[in-house]
């Protein structure tokens, strides 16, 4: 029989693979939606690595992705660099942008921990919008930068199928880093730190140094899915930076299942599904996603990917309760 | 000298406004070590709830209490409710607290509109006071006296009266409060009223100001967190000298260096960060 997470890993390769076999029949709303769950999974993989396999749960997470969104427009539009086979390029200096960026942050945010934390990154990650938002020279301010082509190496990345396939070979790539990330030495130590800092610090790890690293990989990644994100809609503007993606990112995380990676894809396309499908059929469609939402915090504390465990969990227990009281009933008969 | 004096006293003002919101942020986050992510709604909503009332009664004066205890029993309800069944557990009641601003932003947007408003001011209030030229917008000094008079009421109640003892107890060590019988649960409760109540007569209060519009809430948050951060979580002294940098910093930073007025406006809360993790007037 095969192990457990052989398994999984078996499934979510067998997934990836018929969602890029399936893909180009899907409807081109449907391509740009996918393409869209991919980059905002990236972004909140790097949730997931600081919050579900480091304890910090991070609230800034869209300043990564602001400076590497506004990193691409600007390469794009002011020195055309990056719309041509030197996207990939732009690909790094985005990953190179957030990384860099949150090593400056992170000097301040890794002194905190727990809630602390939280606020930190958040006003962090405002001081970012402000910038974005007020100077207006560099950013255009409210108005955002337009990036009016996607970029075409070999292929143009201008249709859908062809940008869904650039954003599914990044999430993948991101997707196998940090597994291999989190099942590494250093993975296994920011699990140590998450469960007991305290412990770790006995132990003679440096704590500070794992969290700063953390952070800043977590940043290098919130920049690469910014580079897609410029691309995606052909904008980026003051509002994509905003607090509210900040929050998206960590709510899907919480949502998919914290500390699992392939959760952050699942509870982005939960999202996504809501937001743009059910908010066609019935206008109170946020109320159903905050509903989901607290539901799963207050019943499901490990995400959608403890579903099918507190299921198990669920069916055994009244099994064995079942044997219970047929054995006690079976010991009354018994009794003279 | 004009030029800094009316931006002092802008940035005061400002500043007032933001410590109706840190306070209860602080001691939210004193007695049951959580960061109310919904507090910013709260700010919203008692804005929003304060117009219905105008609209149906005409009366000012009337919205402000009205607003500021419908948003308490708000808050009280969702401590109860939901904060409360997770027992001690900060990081899932923060997260919860998120789920809540969410489903109170689309309400809002549901029943109030995707238009700005604007809570317009009394007449009774609606000059200025000339001092040597200078013009002193009587709504603002009524703001800041306000804001003091609450400052002042909460420091009598912290300090002088048995409920505030055994809040600062629940503050300091909340397990030793409960070991010499403290009901820290009832105090909770309370604390998280009070904070919906506060956050709410801000809301009134800065509606004539800085207007009630959707979005309001995240965009007032962050600046209630870097004022409670600076100042030191679960202090009330540390919230009210926080807000009142902060809204100096946001006055005299949009004034002096437009283009990077949010650098300065977070700036001083890095610096406090790297020397003094804790805030001003933290303790732990």
């Amino acid at each position: 029989m095969l192990s457990s997470t052989r398994a999984k890993f078996l499934m979510v390769c067998a997934l990836l693979i018929v969602v890029a076999l399936v893909a180009p029949v899907a409807s081109p709303y449907a391509k740009l939606l996918a393409a869209r769950v991919c980059i905002i999974a990236v972004l909140a993989m790097s949730v997931d690595l600081l919050l579900g396999f480091t304890g910090l749960p991070s609230l800034g997470q869209a300043a990564y992705l602001g400076v590497g969104a506004y990193l691409t427009a600007i390469l794009a539009t002011s020195h055309n660099f990056g719309l041509g086979c030197d996207f990939f390029a732009v690909l790094l200096l985005g990953a190179a942008i957030g990384a860099v960026t949150a090593a400056f942050f992170g000097l301040f945010a890794i002194r905190a921990s727990g809630v602390y934390f939280l606020i930190i990154t958040l006003a962090l990650g405002m001081v970012v919008w402000g910038l974005a938002y007020r100077w207006n020279s560099l950013t255009g301010g409210d108005n955002g930068i337009n990036v009016f082509s996607r970029p075409t190496c070999v292929v143009s990345f201008s249709t859908d199928i062809a940008f869904f396939y650039v954003a599914l070979g990044v999430y993948v790539v991101v997707l196998a880093g940090l597994y291999l990330l989190v099942r590494s030495p250093f993975g296994r130590s920011l699990v140590g730190i998450r469960e007991s800092e305290t412990r770790m610090r006995m132990l003679g790890y440096n704590i500070w140094l794992h969290k700063y690293l953390a952070f800043i990989i977590a940043g290098g990644i919130g920049g690469l899915a910014g580079v897609l994100w410029t691309h995606l809609s052909g904008i980026v503007s003051p509002d994509d930076v905003f607090l509210t993606t900040s929050v998206d990112a960590l709510l899907v995380v919480v949502l998919g299942g914290p500390g699992t990676l392939i959760g952050a894809a699942l509870g982005t396309a939960l999202v996504v599904f809501l937001r743009e499908y059910l908010s066609t059929v019935v206008p109170w469609w946020q109320y159903v996603l905050g509903g989901v939402y607290i539901l799963t915090i207050l019943y499901l504390p490990e995400g959608l990917m403890g579903l099918p465990a507190r299921l198990r969990q669920h069916g055994s227990a009244s099994a064995a309760r079942e044997a219970v009281t047929a054995r006690e009933s079976a010991s009354a008969e018994s009794r003279p | 000298m004009q030029f800094w004096i009316i931006q002092a006293f802008n940035g005061i003002s400002y500043g007032t406004l933001l410590f109706l919101l840190a306070s209860g942020l602080s001691l939210i986050f004193g007695v049951m070590r959580i960061v109310n992510l919904a507090h910013g709604s709260y700010f919203m909503l008692g804005g929003y709830v304060a117009l219905t009332v105008i609209w149906l009664t005409g009366s000012w004066l009337l919205a402000i209490p009205l607003a500021a205890l419908t948003i308490a029993i708000l808050g009280l309800g969702m401590e109860r409710l939901f904060l409360r069944p997770l027992g001690f557990d900060p990081l899932r009641q923060v997260l919860l607290t998120v789920g809540f601003a969410l489903l109170f932003q689309q309400a809002a947007l549901d029943i109030w509109g995707g238009d700005n408003m604007d809570i317009k001011a009394p007449a009774a209030l609606d000059w200025s006071v000339q001092v040597h030229g200078l013009f002193f917008p009587m709504y603002r000094i009524f703001m800041i006296g306000m804001a003091a008079a609450v400052a002042l009421l909460l420091w009598l109640v912290m300090e002088k009266t048995r409920m505030g003892a055994m809040v600062r107890a629940s503050v300091d060590d909340s397990e030793m409060a409960r070991g010499v019988g403290i009901d820290t649960s009832r105090v909770s409760m309370a604390v998280f009223a009070l904070g919906a109540f506060l956050a709410a007569l801000g809301g009134v209060i800065g509606g004539a100001f800085i207007g009630v519009y959707p979005g309001l809430d995240f965009e007032i948050l962050p600046l209630a967190f870097a004022a409670v951060i600076i100042g030191g979580m679960g202090s009330l002294r540390g919230a009210l000298v926080g807000s009142l940098i902060l809204g100096l910093m946001d006055n005299f930073g949009k004034a002096l260096f437009p283009e990077i007025s949010y650098f300065t406006l977070y700036a001083p809360m890095v610096i406090i960060l790297a020397v003094k993790p804790t805030g001003l007037f933290g303790t732990e």
